[in-house]
């Protein structure tokens, strides 16, 4: 059977060239970059080789760039870091109601430390309220954190309009470009954007390693206390094979034509679901402003996880925001933020892909997707209703 | 994770479908709270001759019921009507605790059908 791997948005495939990396770091050259010896200073080298490739991806200075262990890692270090740093300018922070787990909940942390946050509201494509953000800063606000590219629904925030508007007043800007980054442009300096969250196993990088740029001159504090590793920002030893394995992945994907391949295969994608599935609906935004490698749907009539449960079967790996699948048995917050009901959130599915994914396996898909919808929908009590209703999607 | 026999019986479930003729329907749950459920009866003598369901759920919904009407058929309507999840459970070689929920919805909706049934007749 076929095995298509469509949750790429969760972790992506090592690409090989970035495993061989890894494993001569880890069996050669395993130096610690501390270490004052031949074996340390080969590290070392190769530490700050693999600190210039990120800085030149995203247009910042290698002295801005700091090695973490991931995107959580990333978002905890700014959002704490900078909130207690500035505690005297101010203790307000904003962010938004569609973010990543782990920038929500340092916000809550911080919350019970005594900072205010104001968690900013998305239209129905999921693009953060910009009018509410300008509405919402005070002389208070040290920080603005707003995610790029979001990871269920795919829609892009305008990073260049809100760090011009962050710039003019004088407020930290944040964000969280672990979706997007080498899918969509980011440039540091042009953008205005203070501080960046990146990390390397969306990117087929290896798992447990992750950058933060922080802009030359910000104030912000160091999170993690020891030696004075990663200029005393982030004490410990540095990963160097996952560092190395990082910068190759990124240099890969920088020099492929991925993003209009992929490109090209969403669209195939969800072209192909719309016409073939009736009572189907794309969640998120469209085209240029949405990742290039995410598509998600709501179906009517079904649920989520059934949808993905015989998706597997059938070799395909996908996810859904269904609150069917969660411990806590709540759907997701971020389609609850673009105002679907429950019956769009409990029947979504996310396809996402990567530039691995072949038309083989797109094709392979449109051909089960309609066959697993078809056949919860025949199970399924409101099939009547399908029947019935026309043209309401 | 699911057993083996819960996601069997969710892929290909024996009792999913409708009895146009039923003696009883049972019906509860709606979009709104994600689970909705259907459950048709064929009565004869006081005891269950044929069941059928439609659900409008997840794996453990699904799974559940149809387990569910293969162990209440052929019995009278007394004992249906106290089947517990647990059996259900049981017979589905155990389920996530946090999916549990779900095989009361088939339980619920058996004790519809037959709450209608009763009233009927």
């Amino acid at each position: 059977m076929m095995h298509v791997y469509l949750d790429n948005a969760a972790t992506t495939q090592v690409d090989p060239r970035v495993a061989i990396k890894v494993i001569k770091y880890m069996n050669d050259r395993f130096g610690n970059a501390s270490s004052l010896h031949f074996k340390g200073r080969e590290a070392k080298k190769a530490l700050e080789k693999a600190r210039h490739t990120i800085a030149l991806s995203i247009n910042a200075r290698e002295n801005e760039v700091f090695f973490t262990s991931g995107g959580t890692e990333g978002n905890n270090l700014i959002l704490k870091g900078v909130a207690f740093a500035n505690r005297e300018k101010g203790n307000h922070i904003i962010t938004t109601k569609t973010e990543h787990r782990s920038v929500l909940e340092s916000c809550r942390w911080l919350e019970g430390q005594g900072f205010k946050v104001d968690y900013l509201d998305v239209d129905a494509e999921g693009f953060v309220d910009v009018k509410q953000l300008k509405n919402s800063i005070t002389d208070k606000t040290v920080l603005v954190s707003v995610i790029h590219g979001n990871n269920e629904i795919g829609t892009l925030n305008d990073l260049t309009e809100i760090g011009k508007i962050c710039r003019e007043r004088g407020v930290y800007f944040h964000s969280d470009v672990c979706q997007s980054y080498t899918k969509s442009p980011i440039d540091a300096t042009a953008m205005n954007v203070d501080f960046l969250t990146l990390n390397a196993h969306k990117i087929h990088g290896p798992k447990g390693v992750g950058a933060v740029y922080i802009r030359e001159g910000v104030n912000i504090g160091k999170w993690r206390h020891g030696g004075p590793h990663e200029s005393g920002l982030r004490a410990g030893t540095e990963n160097i094979h996952g560092i190395v394995g990082f910068a190759e992945a990124v240099k890969i994907a920088l020099s492929s034509k991925h993003v209009s391949y992929m490109t090209r295969l969403r669209d195939k994608l969800t072209e192909g679901v719309l016409t073939r599935i009736p009572y189907a609906k794309l969640n998120g935004s469209k085209g240029e402003k949405r990742l290039c490698n995410n598509a998600h749907f709501s179906f009517k009539f079904v649920e989520g996880e059934a949808i993905g449960s015989l998706l597997d079967d059938y070799g395909i790996c996908s996810s859904t925001g269904s609150a069917c699948s969660e411990k806590d048995l709540e759907p997701s917050y971020v389609l609850k933020a673009i105002g679907l009901n429950h019956e769009m959130m409990n029947g979504s599915l996310r396809l996402t892909l990567s530039r691995f994914t072949t038309e083989e396996e797109i094709d392979y898909v449109l051909e089960v997707l309609p066959a697993v919808i078809k056949k919860l929908r025949e199970i399924s009590p409101y099939k009547e209703k399908a029947n019935v209703l026309s043209g309401d999607v | 994770m699911y057993s083996a026999e819960t996601f069997e019986r969710f892929k290909n479930p024996k009792f999913a479908g409708q009895i146009s003729d039923a003696d009883a329907v049972g019906e509860i749950g709606n979009f709104k709270c994600g689970d909705a459920m259907k459950i048709y009866l064929k009565i004869k003598n006081g005891k269950i001759e044929d069941i059928k369901f439609e659900t409008y759920g997840c794996v453990a919904a699904i799974a559940s019921t149809d387990m569910m009407c293969e162990l209440v058929k052929g019995k009278t309507l007394d004992e249906a009507y106290e089947m517990s999840n647990q059996e259900i459970v049981r017979g589905l070689k155990g389920m996530p605790q946090v999916k549990v929920h779900c095989s009361i919805l088939g339980t619920r909706s058996l004790r519809a059908a037959i709450d209608e049934y009763r009233k009927k007749s």
